[in-house]
């Protein structure tokens, strides 16, 4: 079967700098990948090739052994780091708008949105105009949003920055959940390490546009000899020699 | 083909429902034309007699005039408002929702063309109505004929603001873009004169309002609110929206920098 997301040797200029270098990264379906990276390591850019609001110009992206086109961006849901929601209509009104936007209408529309409002514990929120609501539950409306149309792939671009401990420890267990419940494939970039389960989670290293290393957590600590992420992290970016 | 509908229609009503909320902006689109309508046209009134030319068939006083110019002008503006809108969105994100969605990229952008035009529909139609109320001599029946005239000038002026709103990449720049284009725009045109007064007054002055779009928009529902088909100015309307919808895609185009 084909991995839920494959890129192969994706590099990007912009003018002479080379913020992208020789990429090559897969996520498979029910593989929850943590994308991580000092600021201006290259994930926005790689965040803007993989929603396709920047062209490839070298190198191939795949979801699901689709190239990335239109089409294929049915099966994939998008959380950009900056909130994308329309402030002044509500909770509802902005899924309904989402929902319509993938081709989904009437009664099954409105019962994703119940279900995904109810899963986020939002249920009571639908009616609330987004501006009315705090910044953790603006993010789970987000979240709820990108999986209205069921995607198989989710990406996620620094979800939880800016967002109180309880409003992230909530997220961050609703996520490694659908990754486990539902074969959810995930990408999710962030530069805080206390959010990876490192138990199943895969890590990729992004710095200076290049991918230092990608795989599970355990073997990645022991070929380096560092007995947590954060002193791998350092010491494979360089704050620590 | 329904998938395409569904969106087109989620699109439209966004963006009713964002300019029904947003109270100020209703207002404001319809003081603004009010006002010339009440004050300046009042103060010509007196000053400025209007010929019998087609599609007039007797001697109109200068607030009938101006009114196809008026309505031109809340168009033009919220052309540019909707196009303000776009710079904004992609400022706060949610156009990059829109352009994440599986659809083609030129049917997006045409769709939120469409919808902005729906929006102008509304402003023009109030504004028509405000002003029947309010005594100008303007035929019942034109209210109807007027629609599809307004469709394809809506469509240009909103094609237009998308070219704009493509080319500035920060909300800051949009002042001033809008003061270089809407202004000369405006008063280079046949919404407050006549040509033929252009002409008398510069013979320049008059080539530039000829050549410029906005006067075939003027005139497209000037005669169209008389049940008349201006075949010319329609054409050159299409030409013109065919035109910046091209130049407003190959902006959108995904480019090196979101």
């Amino acid at each position: 079967m084909s991995a839920a997301l494959a890129i192969e040797a994706l590099s990007h200029r912009y003018g002479e700098r080379l913020a992208l270098d020789q990429i090559s990264l897969t996520v498979e379906a029910g593989q929850c990948c943590i994308l991580l990276g000092p600021n201006g390591a290259g994930k926005s850019t790689l965040f803007g090739l993989l929603s396709r609001l920047l062209a490839v110009k070298s190198g191939r992206i795949t979801v699901f052994g689709q190239p990335l086109q239109a089409a294929a961006l049915s099966r994939v849901g998008v959380v950009f780091q900056q909130s994308t929601l329309d402030l002044d209509l509500s909770v509802e009104q902005n899924l309904s708008y989402f929902g319509a936007l993938h081709g989904m209408h009437g009664k099954a529309l409105a019962q994703r949105i119940g279900e995904e409002l109810e899963r986020l514990d939002l249920a009571a929120r639908r009616r609330d105009r987004v501006r009315d609501l705090n910044g953790g539950h603006r993010r789970r409306v987000e979240i709820a949003r990108a999986l209205l149309h069921r995607p198989a792939l989710l990406l996620l671009d620094e979800p939880t920055v800016g967002l109180d401990l309880p409003s992230r420890q909530f997220l961050i267990g609703h996520l490694h959940r659908l990754v486990r419940d539902e074969g959810l494939a995930l990408l999710w970039a962030t530069h805080l390490i206390d959010e990876i389960d490192a138990q199943h989670d895969h890590v990729a290293l992004l710095h200076r546009g290049r991918l230092l290393a990608s795989g599970a957590v355990a073997p990645l600590l022991g070929a380096s000899g560092c007995d947590n992420l954060a002193s791998w992290f350092d010491l494979r970016t360089g704050a620590v020699s | 083909m329904k998938t395409k509908w569904i969106v087109l229609w989620a699109i439209i009503v966004r963006e009713l429902r964002r300019f029904l909320q947003q109270r100020s902006r209703f207002f404001g689109a319809l003081v603004r034309p009010l006002i010339w309508l009440m004050v300046f046209a009042a103060g010509f009134r007196a000053a400025l007699g209007i010929a019998i030319t087609p599609p007039y068939e007797t001697y109109i006083t200068y607030d009938v005039y101006i009114v196809p110019g008026l309505v031109g002008m809340v168009q033009l503006f919220n052309g540019m408002q909707n196009s303000l809108s776009m710079v904004y969105d992609r400022e706060m994100g949610s156009m990059r929702v829109l352009l994440t969605c599986p659809e083609p990229l030129p049917f997006l952008l045409f769709a939120r063309l469409f919808a902005g035009m729906c929006v102008s529909l509304v402003q023009v139609y109030a504004f028509l109505l405000i002003a029947r109320l309010s005594g100008v001599d303007l035929p019942w029946s034109g209210f109807a004929s007027v629609l599809p005239a307004l469709v394809l000038t809506g469509l240009m002026l909103g094609a237009a603001g998308m070219v704009l709103s493509s080319q500035v990449r920060q909300i800051e720049n949009f002042a001033g873009v809008m003061n270089f284009v809407v202004f000369p725009v405006f008063f280079l045109s046949s919404a407050l004169y006549p040509l033929w007064k252009m002409q008398e007054a510069s013979e320049w002055v008059y080539q530039l309002c000829r050549f410029n779009p906005f006067t075939d928009a003027v005139e497209m529902i000037r005669f169209a609110l008389y049940g008349q088909w201006q075949v010319e100015a329609a054409n050159h309307t299409v030409l013109a929206t065919a035109v910046c919808l091209t130049l407003a895609l190959l902006g959108y185009r995904p480019r090196q920098r979101a």
